[in-house]
């Protein structure tokens, strides 16, 4: 501070002077006596006690700064008021001291210690900012104080703290790589983060220090692809491109067997038609090569590429490009294309945004060109687009030019050539030169074209017309003597250096084909030898040797003189060249052995050059980025890897079970749980080299809709989540269940699809359907493999024998014994009761009613129904009661466990009656709240109900102390329909959108008929008397597994929420009759929907070998046309 | 990643730098200077330049170049898409992105510029944000700032960064709660000679002026989602909605955004609201050429076409013209050759019309090529797609929001070759 006082002692008045510079341009320069004038005046202010003098003075410097002036001796002025107390003048003064302590090192120390306060402070903000200006610091000797600032703040609670430390890394790093290993430690750290607002800011960071430690994704990857669409933009921008690099380095080449039929297909293209059949036999040979090693996809690959489609609809041009990157360098084939509508809505975007994806499409267009084509006429050209612009469209127009679309192109061209624009004009007739290469049948129509462009009045035109047309008649030049004649006309005027070249050229190399012409354009050319251009005379050298040796009687003399022109050029490459021709072609006596070759020499058939785009085979660098677009490596591009031959260990990227395993493993007993997961091996034969996975091949059809389903339905997690368990868990169980794995696998490849014939391809696919669909199937039919049934399987009763053997079954047959007996007396009791109940008690409730239910009454009055509903829920053929959250009934899941940040929350359909309101469904909700704090007040808000649809909502759940879980019932009118419920589910902080898709099944409570009654309703229906007819019925095959009776019962109540009719009722209302046999060929089945009452039928009639006829009647067509598809779908599995 | 910045005005001057890393001389515009020469006009200069040490990223906007020096590898859309933010940050701010502008402003430029990169990586860019830690000048506020010499930093900590839905500040509070959306629909399209349609397409943009109390969350449906083919949205929209509902569910940021863009399926056959007949021919002798160009409705779905502007690029040997116009005036710029033809409103009964003779250079050449036609029109109340708003439907908040949807269609780049 003594410092400052000698500053102000000469000064009086002279902030009135600063006045009248501010604001001045600071180009115009200023002298320099009044600048220091002026920094003393500064300096004054910010010594005085005013806030509002020191923040003028402050707002004048980064002024200053801010123009480019040097304010670098107020540093010791503005460092002292570092720790003022006024938020903004603080503010620029880290403005300033950020730009200038680099250059003051020792003066910047002083500042530290008000940093080191304030990472201490209790606001996050504070704490954040403090690292940031610190960090930013660029002054060595503190580097051990960033360290350990960076390394608290990596594991501070906020995670806006967190960020910062990330952003932090890569600035200690380009001060001191020596940090390097410190910083990867907390990259690491801080990879594991599970916040949206860390992720992308450490992957950034990560990339700068440490982008070769691949390694440190694995764990990480799956996490990050989940996390994705909620990062910031500019951060996903940079995931992106990391994962792009990752997934090189860890999965298998999607494309693997398509390449070839790639490349048959491109040789197609250029090729005459004769190379067809050729061509197929190639295509059938690739398909071989496909069939024998089918690519299979590894499931975190699918991930990756499903979770970041949406983010093709970003706003931001570079998460647009990032994705479109990721999918042209990583997704197979059929899949790539969605990318092109994105690219092409970017077209529209500012010129530097369009000129960036032209770059990109062009690259691209040249590998895949069908993925563009719809959007050709996107690509036309407007006049008033910069030149580069069009000059891009042009590279991409060419590029997409085939058989059919070409005379489109041409005309478009056509109209281009006229542009005023004349370096387009001159890419034009390139354009058309490179489409006539390509495209064999217009050749002659673009060469007849160019030549009619000879004539244009544009030197430039012609010029470019004529090295275009060289190329061109390379290609074929025995047809066309007549154009190389009209060509040598033109030599007399065309001044294009390049042009006169090109004409000089080709009538050398065609001498023969004019032997009258050339020696006279050989004539003229030596007389303006000397005013020519260097590349011109070059030319005239190449023609008068080549004349020379074809036609020596002629040019002899010519030639010579040419040579002694030549010989004292004042360009030395002209002079050797002279020097050169001279030896080659005059035979003299030393002459050496090569003379005797100078006719092969010079007159060797030259391959017709190739046109091809400067583009082609830019796609080894990665898409998007600098180095792609300069074509050539900028400084820390990371290489595109290519494909592994075969691919790394997938388990690397399994999380420890803990993490990764969803909310319900919580509630329910390690053991079941084990039990649960023999149940999926999706790996069953994954140990190999080609992973668990899907078909490549399948994925055109059943990949787009499966991937769209799960999308749609809000649950694309959740699939992983079963991923990832079973992944994890497979190791640890792969022995104990290899009996049961193979069960399945030959289970599996029954329904597979007929046009996968190959076994092992089906059954990658397969199983990626049975990840889909696993749920299903576990309800539906697994009844013989006994873990299945027992923990999955929702409402199967399982009593097949061999099942009921199975020693956990016995125990649940015991627990259940005693909870038997009907609780018909708390039934009554009030709803929260009841729910407890079911809770508790009714929780190990054995299923297993016998298919033969105990008619409980024989007459049906519609108001006893719903008494009878309650009453029957405990003892008839009907699925369990209540939800034991992870034994018998399926649950949903609702909200996930990361979308939730921690609160994971999962329904069942409970199949009780909600007592408030029966016209409603009842929905157990279960809450689970795995975060380490407590959740309040979670309540449902603002319901979104398709008309006439109602919701009752559960009471709200004060508190849910953190890693527990609790159940409510909510109800649900879904008014007979299966449109989702949605609604917000709110906890004290946040909100959350989730949604209620029903089943058909539940929409209905089952009804109890006797046979008589229920033929009587049948008929009823079905002549329509006064309901309207309906009836739909389905011829089906029963599943192997589906013979029994019992087995028919079980799935299809299982299915839906019926009640079986007891088939022997009619004896109490006819005349006894012989008991009838034990499984009856017709199983009935009835049901109300519980919106209206609607009575739904359902009848099972078996016959011989295995065949079925299912009959649905109900009212209700939509839900009649459901019900028969979803149970269609459990008997026949 | 981004490591300086600098701003370039027309005239070569470099107005204001700013570094986000240790300094680079602004000598290293030189190489910039040199591309803009050789590029002749500023929309050739190249997005991308290459120096020795380093990379200039730059963008050209409202007259000013920003060009930003890059030393690794970056994907270069990603720097030229925060470059177009910082631009539209400017013009959030101070209504406007010009020099005169920023220059008045300089300090809040730079504490902006400040906050948004932090290392070279954006830190924050969403307006609210930012609005929220940087108060945008007002004339009030800076004379009261004048006054009392506080400035427009704000004094509160930026909680919105905190956020999960960093684009809405907290507690905004308004008497008046509205919500405004403008669907605006831009025809792009290429007409040849003979007035056929080579190309044509529909993009539209719903632009959105929310000012509502409190974190209402909004839905707003459309009768026919089905023509939107290609969207993009604001990271506001929740896509899952979208793509099963196809509503677009958001709790819009505070104040003005543009909700979403889209493409409307190319199947559709675009109806172009007017039609030109033009006939303009230069001869060889004589140093002179005609121009005849009529402008009349064609679908225009019973509305009134307006603001009609005609504008050609003539070729450089046209001297001067010497029209008249049945309607509207017309300008010729003999320097930039611009002829521009004011119409207005498009007259049903009595189509405009632009006749007259054009004087070329003597002695040159005739132009080979006929200069083609940019057209400029807009069409009130009308989205020419069909595209209608069903409704907006504001859940959390319990108050009564005014509510609003107005359409306009406009010519894109609509360009009719001669």
């Amino acid at each position: 501070m003594s410092t400052t006082s000698a500053f102000n002692d000469e000064k009086g008045g002279s902030s009135s002077a600063g006045e009248p510079e501010y604001g001045h341009d600071p180009a115009s320069g200023g002298i320099f006596s009044s600048d220091y004038k002026r920094h003393d005046d500064l300096k004054e202010m910010l010594d005085s006690n005013k806030d509002s003098l020191k923040l003028e003075a402050m707002k004048r410097i980064v002024a200053m700064i801010a123009r480019g002036k040097n304010a670098s001796d107020l540093f010791p002025a503005v460092v002292k008021n570092v720790a003022c107390k006024n938020i903004e003048v603080k503010k620029l003064v880290y403005v300033y001291l950020v730009r200038y302590a680099e250059e003051q090192q020792d003066l910047a120390l002083l500042s530290i210690s008000t940093f080191q306060r304030g990472l201490k402070d209790p606001n996050q903000l504070i704490r954040a900012s403090a690292l940031r200006v610190l960090s930013s610091i660029r002054v060595t000797i503190i580097v051990p104080i960033m360290m350990l600032a960076i390394k608290e703040a990596a594991s501070d609670m906020s995670p806006y703290v967190r960020k910062t430390a990330a952003h932090a890394i890569p600035k200690l790093y380009s001060l001191d790589p020596e940090q390097k290993d410190q910083l990867i430690e907390v990259i690491e750290k801080l990879l594991a983060d599970k916040t949206t607002l860390v992720a992308g800011s450490v992957v950034m960071a990560f990339e700068e220090v440490c982008p070769e430690r691949i390694d440190l994704i694995h764990k990480n990857y799956r996490k990050l692809c989940n996390l994705l669409i909620d990062v910031e933009e500019w951060g996903q921008v940079v995931i992106i491109n990391m994962l792009t690099r990752y997934a090189r380095t860890q999965f298998l080449n999607p494309n693997i067997n398509e390449s070839l039929l790639e490349e048959g297909g491109e040789k197609a293209f250029y090729g005459s038609d004769d190379e067809d059949d050729d061509d197929e036999e190639k295509k059938a040979e690739a398909a071989a090569l496909a069939k024998r090693k089918p690519y299979v996809m590894d499931p975190d690959h699918r991930l990756l590429l499903r979770n970041t489609k949406p983010l093709l609809q970003s706003r931001n041009a570079a998460v647009v490009m990032a994705v479109a990157q990721l999918y042209f360098h990583l997704a197979p084939k059929a899949e790539v294309g969605v990318i092109a509508k994105a690219l092409v809505r970017l077209m529209r975007s500012h010129s530097e945004v369009q000129y960036v994806v032209l770059q990109n499409v062009a690259t691209m267009t040249i590998k895949r060109r069908g993925m563009f084509e719809p959007y050709l006429k996107s690509f036309y050209i407007r006049s008033t687009d910069p030149t580069q612009i069009k000059i891009l469209k042009l590279e991409v127009l060419t590029n997409l030019a085939n058989e059919t679309n070409i005379s489109t192109i041409l005309r478009e061209f056509q109209t281009y050539i006229k542009s005023m624009d004349k370096d387009f004009v001159a890419a034009t007739i390139q354009a058309i030169g490179r489409c006539a290469t390509n495209i064999g049948e217009v050749r002659d129509t673009c060469l007849n074209g160019l030549v009619q462009l000879l004539s244009n009045r544009d030197e430039l035109v012609v010029a470019e017309s004529v090295v275009v047309i060289k190329k061109l008649l390379q290609m074929q030049p025995e047809q066309h003597s007549d154009i190389i004649k009209h060509m040598a006309k033109l030599t007399d005027n065309i001044q294009v250096p390049m042009a006169r070249a090109s004409i000089l050229w080709l009538i050398g190399e065609y001498c023969e084909h004019v032997p009258k012409i050339a020696p006279d354009v050989l004539r003229k050319m030596a007389k303006s030898f000397t005013n020519e251009e260097d590349i011109v005379k070059l030319q005239i050298l190449n023609l008068a040797a080549k004349l020379y040796l074809t036609n020596s009687k002629q040019t002899k003399l010519l030639t010579q003189y040419v040579l002694n022109l030549a010989k004292y050029d004042q360009n030395y490459d002209i002079r050797d060249r002279a020097r050169f021709i001279r030896q080659l072609i005059v035979p003299t006596d030393k002459s050496g052995a090569l003379s005797k070759y100078a006719k092969k020499l010079f007159l060797a058939l030259k391959p017709a050059p190739v046109l091809e785009s400067p583009f082609k085979d830019r796609d080894h660098f990665q898409l998007g980025s600098l180095s792609h677009l300069l074509n050539a490596k900028a400084g820390g591009y990371q290489e595109l890897p290519d494909w592994p031959e075969s691919a790394p260990d997938p388990s690397v990227r399994n999380v420890e079970v803990k993490d990764s395993v969803p909310e319900w493993t919580k509630c329910t007993s390690r053991k079941e749980r084990k039990e649960k997961k023999v149940e999926k091996p999706f790996y069953s034969d994954s140990e190999g080299e080609s992973g668990p996975t899907e078909s490549a091949d399948s994925e055109s059809d059943t990949g787009s809709g499966s991937e769209s389903g799960s999308e749609e339905s809000g649950s694309g997690s959740e699939s992983e989540e079963s991923e990832e368990e079973s992944e994890s868990e497979e190791e640890e169980e792969d022995e104990e269940d290899e009996r049961t794995k193979k069960k399945k696998k030959i289970e599996k490849s029954k329904p597979k699809k007929p046009e996968s014939a190959e076994s092992d391809q089906s059954s990658g696919e397969e199983q990626k359907r049975n990840r889909k669909v696993v749920k299903e199937r576990r309800s539906g039919s697994e009844s013989e493999s006994e873990e299945e049934s027992e923990s999955e399987s929702s409402e199967s009763e399982s009593e097949s024998e061999e099942e009921s053997e199975s020693d956990t079954d016995i125990k649940k047959k015991k627990k259940a014994a005693p909870s038997k007996p009907p609780p018909k007396q708390t039934k009554k009791e009030s709803k929260k009761e009841t729910k407890e109940m079911s809770l508790l008690d009714l929780d190990d409730f054995d299923p297993t009613p016998s298919p033969q239910v105990t008619p409980v009454n024989n007459f049906l009055s519609s108001s006893l129904v719903a008494d009878l509903e309650g009453l029957s829920l405990t003892d008839t053929v009907l699925a369990p009661t209540t939800i034991a959250p992870s034994s018998s009934v399926r649950m949903y899941e609702l909200l996930h466990r990361i979308t939730g940040e921690g609160l994971a929350v999962e329904y069942c359909f409970s199949r009780q009656p909600f007592s408030p309101d029966p016209h409603m469904v009842a929905v157990q909700i279960q809450f689970t709240n795995n975060t380490s704090s407590e959740s309040k007040s979670l309540h449902i808000e603002d319901p979104k109900l398709q008309s006439g649809m109602r919701i009752k909502e559960f009471p709200e759940i004060e508190l849910l102390p953190a890693g527990e879980s609790v159940n409510v019932v909510m109800g649900i009118d879904f008014c007979d329909s299966t449109q989702a419920a949605n609604f917000q589910l709110c906890t004290h902080t946040r909100k959350f959108f989730v949604s209620i898709q029903p089943p058909v099944g539940e929409l209905m409570v089952p009804a109890f008929l006797t046979e008589n009654e229920f033929k009587k309703e049948q008929e009823t229906l079905l002549h329509g008397q006064l309901m309207g007819m309906n009836e739909i019925s389905e011829k089906l095959n029963l599943g192997e597994k589906c013979q029994s009776d019992h087995a028919i019962v079980e799935r299809v109540t299982a299915k839906a929420n019926l009640s079986r009719v007891p088939c022997g009722s009619e004896k109490e209302n006819s005349p006894p009759l012989p008991p009838p046999p034990v499984s009856s060929p017709v199983s009935r089945f009835a049901g109300k929907t519980v919106s209206s009452g609607s009575l739904v039928l359902v009848t099972v009639a078996r016959k011989e070998g295995g065949g079925a006829q299912l009959t649905v009647n109900c009212e209700k067509m939509v839900i009649g046309t459901m019900l028969v598809k979803d149970i269609l779908q459990a008997l026949t599995q | 990643m981004i490591h300086s910045l600098f701003l370039i005005n027309n005239s070569g001057d470099i107005f204001l730098e700013k570094h986000w890393k240790s300094v680079i001389s602004r000598s290293v515009c030189d190489y910039f200077f040199e591309a803009q020469e050789k590029a002749g006009e500023p929309d050739n200069v190249p997005p991308v330049i290459r120096t020795p040490h380093h990379y200039l990223i730059n963008i050209y906007r409202e007259k000013i170049f920003f060009v930003s020096v890059i030393q690794t590898e970056v994907p270069p859309l990603f720097v030229i898409e925060f470059l177009h933010r910082v631009a539209e940050m400017f013009q959030d701010y101070f209504g406007e992105c010009s020099e005169v502008t920023i220059k008045d402003n300089l300090v809040i430029v730079y504490e902006l510029l400040e906050e948004m990169l932090d290392n070279g990586f954006p830190l924050a860019t969403e307006s609210n944000i930012l609005k929220e830690m940087i108060k945008p000048p007002t004339i009030l506020r800076s004379m009261v700032n004048t006054i009392t010499g506080s400035s427009n930093l704000g004094a509160t900590l930026p909680t919105g960064q905190l956020s999960t839905i960093p684009w809405r500040r907290a507690d905004v509070k308004y008497t008046n709660n509205e919500a405004y959306f403008d669907v605006v629909e831009e025809i792009d399209a290429i007409l040849d000679k003979s007035g056929t349609t080579v190309f044509a397409e529909i993009q539209g943009v719903i632009d959105a002026c929310v000012k509502l109390s409190g974190m209402p969350d909004l839905t707003l449906s459309f009768m026919n989602p089905r023509l939107l083919d290609d969207v993009s949205f604001h990271p506001c929209v929740r896509f899952k909605r979208w793509e099963s509902e196809r509503v677009l569910s958001f709790i819009p940021p505070d104040g003005n955004f543009r909700l979403m863009s889209y493409h409307v399926n190319a199947q559709n056959l675009v109806a172009i609201p007017v039609y030109v007949k033009q006939n303009i021919s230069f001869f060889e002798s004589g140093s002179s050429g005609r121009l005849d160009i009529t402008v009349g409705p064609k679908q225009t779905m019973g509305k009134t076409v307006e603001c009609v502007l005609v504008t050609i690029h003539m070729p450089k040997v046209v001297l001067s013209a010497n029209l008249t116009a049945t309607q509207g005036t017309y300008t010729y710029d003999p320097v930039t050759k611009i002829l521009v033809w004011d119409i207005g409103k498009l007259n049903q009964q009595k189509l405009p019309n632009l006749k007259g003779s054009l004087s070329l250079q003597s002695g040159a050449p005739k132009p080979e090529e006929n200069p083609s036609l940019n057209i400029d029109l807009k069409i009130q109340q009308l989205a020419i797609s069909g595209l209608k708003v069903n409704r907006l439907d504001m859940y959390v908040e319990k108050y009564k929001p005014f509510k609003g949807v107005k359409y306009v269609t406009k010519a894109g780049k609509f360009q009719v070759r001669t």
